[in-house]
């Protein structure tokens, strides 16, 4: 056994709103820069629906993943080494920039340069690939809440897979009849999987993952520009730069995880429906887990990876494999942890793919709720929610296809718990006593659902997030140091260059200002009274804790004659 | 004249092909890609790039049979100097052809392509003449050799041993004069092409991923040992596309 940590999430899609406001903090954070204009690292897709980029589920077409071959072993879909490396003058399977899509902005100059006239000046599209005027067909998500709509629902990858198969009892097909439609949204990251087929596909070994919290990063100084990750990987979040000519990806917020804080994704989601936390799993095992003969077993041989932080001989190897005390403790804290095993709620997204997903995600039972409400049913009794995730077959095999590999007795069991969790909680907070029976048709305790509620309902700050901080040798320069250059009267006072202010090279930003703000808003001195000292020079309202007034906050009045006669004033 | 040509340029080129080469490795990482254009525009690379890139690897081990392998001992396995020769020309000269053709598809690709031309930098332009004229200049020689017929110039005697003498810092001048003027013409651009190698797009060929055929799939590594939180600003982070349109006006 080698017990590795990982740093994992869990959506609770249940809570999805599909608001944009995690890929839109993501791409500012991230990928609003030149080369990355198509890439979102973060996206939220409706299902059904084709996704992003277009129809990336469909691995006949895009041959990401792993396979089996006849021996049983793991191997690239996209073909073994020779194979890729033979293929690697034109990649023979690579999305064009149309199957994401064409960036563009919008000739806003215009607006302010058109001569005076009758006409109003028109903004017209502009590509940001060619320079050229465009016209816009397609985007990142231009199918949002078309989920589940005749117009676009047969070209989900999924749905073609479910009407064409022959697993499905009932000869019903799925149909986008205004009465049988059901959507969900789908927010998707990189999976930071434990057997990442992107890295395995990289003929440079620049895809690497991070021994200490399982992160896969790019190093940006070894890829090669090969393309062959963006084939690899069959969630196709690995994204190309066009400018820089190296691949990009998800990152995890690594530099703000190290320090404790959550993905930027995570700390704006309006929805608070993800979940940070450690799981530990056993290194040794992920290889023949991926390799797992049947599809529908991936599931259960993932959640056999994870170690239980609690068992004795977990915490001996954890010890002997170095991962320090306050990670353990973290483990065991792990909300991730509790939602994928100890709940079984939370699924990998498309196991089949024998990457080992790390970003795992809460079925929802909306669209169950949804047809039952509409109806005008009763959705939150038990018999009525139980009946009904029976009898509506087709949001289940969906959920099916997308989570447990066509196993609908595992969603089935986990949007049973869900709705258990909604029965019981109800009749407990319309104070009559909640109904022992309803934890026990789906194997729990009373509190273990009350746990669950907690965690899944009131889902506070502390118990969504616990991310353990990075170990650093030099621990002490965590706490915010600025540039070593911003001494009085240095080149770096006031963070400005020869050239005016923001010119010269960037200062580095620490993440730490964040945690530093924090802790001066918070508390209940004034920050110039504080051991900081005295603000620099001027001040910063951006910055300011709202605590007393620095000097320097307003500015200064007509000199009047008598110094004495102004503090007199000033302290009546 | 010919002292300089095959006896100082040749240094001047390995010099530049080798210093700068490390320099490059070790001050431009972030710049040594392959700077793929494949998401502008896949159908014609599929067809040019690897007719190309094939082509090239092909022409490359013909010149090191060639430059590298003396006369006598081809002569020694009882390879004759006539079916040697035969089998250069129709194998180089197919070789040759492939390459040429694949670079003529990239290049008219690069220059009709929109988003790809605009991706095109003076630098690159400059090394695509470099390239186009070696790979011309040497078929050229193939052309003229064809020609002659069973009189062709056996540059096995004049550029090969001079090509070998140089490496052994004992330049064989004399020779490489006797050879005739085509091989003269491609030997120099060649080596300016060399010497332009590490500035240029081409450095892509010396890290050439075959270590991916020996390497474990799956690839740990630790975290950077750097202060946590604060970073240096990094190439590649330079803001969104205005400069495209600013080069169009």
């Amino acid at each position: 056994m080698k017990v590795m940590a990982q740093m994992g999430m869990v959506m609770n899609l249940d809570k999805c709103i599909g608001c944009h406001t995690c890929s839109v903090t993501c791409k500012q954070a991230w990928t609003n820069r030149a080369g990355t204009e198509y890439v979102w690292f973060n996206n939220v897709e409706t299902r059904p629906g084709q996704g992003y980029p277009r129809r990336y589920e469909d691995q006949e077409t895009w041959k990401g993943g792993w396979t089996l071959t006849n021996r049983g072993n793991l191997k690239l879909k996209a073909g073994g080494r020779v194979q890729k490396l033979l293929g690697i003058f034109a990649s023979p399977v690579q999305p064009k920039l149309a199957d994401y899509y064409e960036p563009w902005t919008y000739d806003y100059q215009t607006l302010i340069d058109a001569p005076l006239g009758d006409d109003f000046p028109v903004a017209r599209p502009k590509s940001l690939i060619t320079g050229e005027n465009t016209k816009i067909t397609w985007s990142a998500n231009w199918d949002d809440n078309l989920g589940g709509s005749s117009e676009m629902g047969h070209l989900d990858p999924i749905v073609a897979k479910l009407n064409a198969s022959v697993r499905r009892e009932s000869e019903e097909k799925v149909r986008f009849e205004l009465e049988k439609t059901f959507m969900f949204y789908l927010p998707r990251i990189c999976e930071h999987c434990l057997n990442p087929s992107c890295m395995a596909s990289c003929p440079s070994g620049a895809i690497y993952k991070r021994e200490e919290d399982g992160i896969v990063l790019v190093d940006q100084d070894r890829c090669r520009g090969w393309r062959q990750c963006i084939t690899g990987c069959p969630y196709k979040k690995i994204y190309f730069n066009h400018k820089s000519g190296k691949a990009e990806k998800c990152t995890f917020c690594y530099p703000r995880i190290e320090v404790g804080l959550p993905t930027v994704c995570s700390e704006t989601c309006v929805g608070r429906l993800r979940y940070l936390g450690l799981f530990l799993y056993d290194a040794d095992r992920v290889t023949a887990a991926a390799a797992t003969p049947d599809e529908g077993d991936l599931y259960e041989a993932q959640l056999d990876l994870l170690l239980d932080p609690s068992d004795p001989e977990v915490i001996a190897a954890a010890r002997r494999d170095g991962i320090p005390d306050d990670w353990m403790d973290a483990a065991r804290r792990s909300p991730v942890y509790a939602l994928a095993k100890t709940y079984r709620v939370a699924l990998p997204l498309h196991p089949e793919y024998r990457t080992m997903p790390m970003v795992w995600y809460v079925p929802p039972l909306s669209p169950i709720v949804d047809v039952l409400s509409s109806q005008g049913h009763d959705a939150e009794d038990r018999g009525v929610l139980f009946g009904a995730i029976e009898a509506l077959r087709i949001p289940v095999d969906y959920l099916a296809e997308l989570f447990t590999a066509g196993r609908t007795d595992i969603i089935t069991g986990v949007l049973q718990k869900l709705a258990a969790m909604r029965a019981y909680m109800r009749d407990v907070s319309l104070g009559r006593d909640g109904d022992p029976a309803i934890p026990a048709a789906v194997g729990m305790s009373e509190e273990t659902l009350y746990e669950m509620y907690r965690l899944m309902a009131i889902a506070k700050y502390a118990d969504r997030y616990v991310i353990p901080t990075a170990h650093v040798e030099r621990a002490h320069e965590l706490e915010e140091i600025g540039c070593s250059l911003d001494f009085d009267e240095g080149p770096g006072m006031y963070e400005s260059g020869p050239f005016g202010e923001a010119s010269g090279r960037p200062a580095p930003v620490a993440v730490e200002t964040f945690n530093a703000l924090k802790q001066r808003q918070t508390s209940d001195t004034a920050m110039t009274t504080t051991a900081g000292g005295e603000l620099r020079g001027r001040v910063n309202l951006l910055n300011w804790d709202g605590n007393g007034a620095p000097d320097g906050l307003f500015p200064g009045g007509p000199p009047e004659p008598g110094t004495g006669a102004t503090t007199t004033e000033g302290q009546r | 004249m010919s002292t300089f040509l095959w006896g100082v340029l040749p240094y001047l080129c390995v010099a530049s092909l080798v210093g700068g080469t490390i320099w490059r490795y070790r001050y431009d990482k972030f710049g040594w890609t392959t700077r793929s254009s494949q998401l502008y525009e896949s159908r014609l690379l599929r067809i040019g790039s690897p007719l190309f890139h094939f082509g090239i690897l092909l022409v490359f081990f013909g010149h090191v049979g060639g430059l590298v392998i003396p006369e006598s001992w081809t002569e020694a396995v009882g390879v004759s100097e006539g079916l040697y020769h035969f089998n250069a020309l129709l194998f180089g000269g197919l070789a040759g052809v492939c390459t040429l053709v694949g670079i003529l598809i990239l290049v008219y690709r690069r220059r009709t392509t929109g988003p790809v031309f605009m991706a095109t930098t003076k630098n690159d332009k400059l090394m695509y003449v470099f390239l186009v004229a070696a790979i011309v200049l040497g078929l050229w020689t193939t052309l003229v050799s064809v020609g002659a017929g069973s009189e062709a110039h056996n540059y096995r005697e004049t550029v090969s041993p001079w090509f070998r003498s140089v490496f052994l810092f004992r330049p064989d001048v004399a020779a490489m004069a006797a050879a005739p003027i085509q091989f003269h013409i491609h030997a120099i651009v060649g080596m300016l092409l060399f010497a332009l190698w590490p500035f240029t797009r081409l450095v892509h060929a010396f890290t050439a991923p075959l270590h991916y055929l020996f390497r474990p799939y799956i690839v740990y590594r630790s975290r950077d040992r750097q202060v946590s939180g604060s970073r240096q600003a990094r190439p590649g982070w330079s803001g969104i596309g205005t400069t495209d349109r600013d080069r169009q006006r």
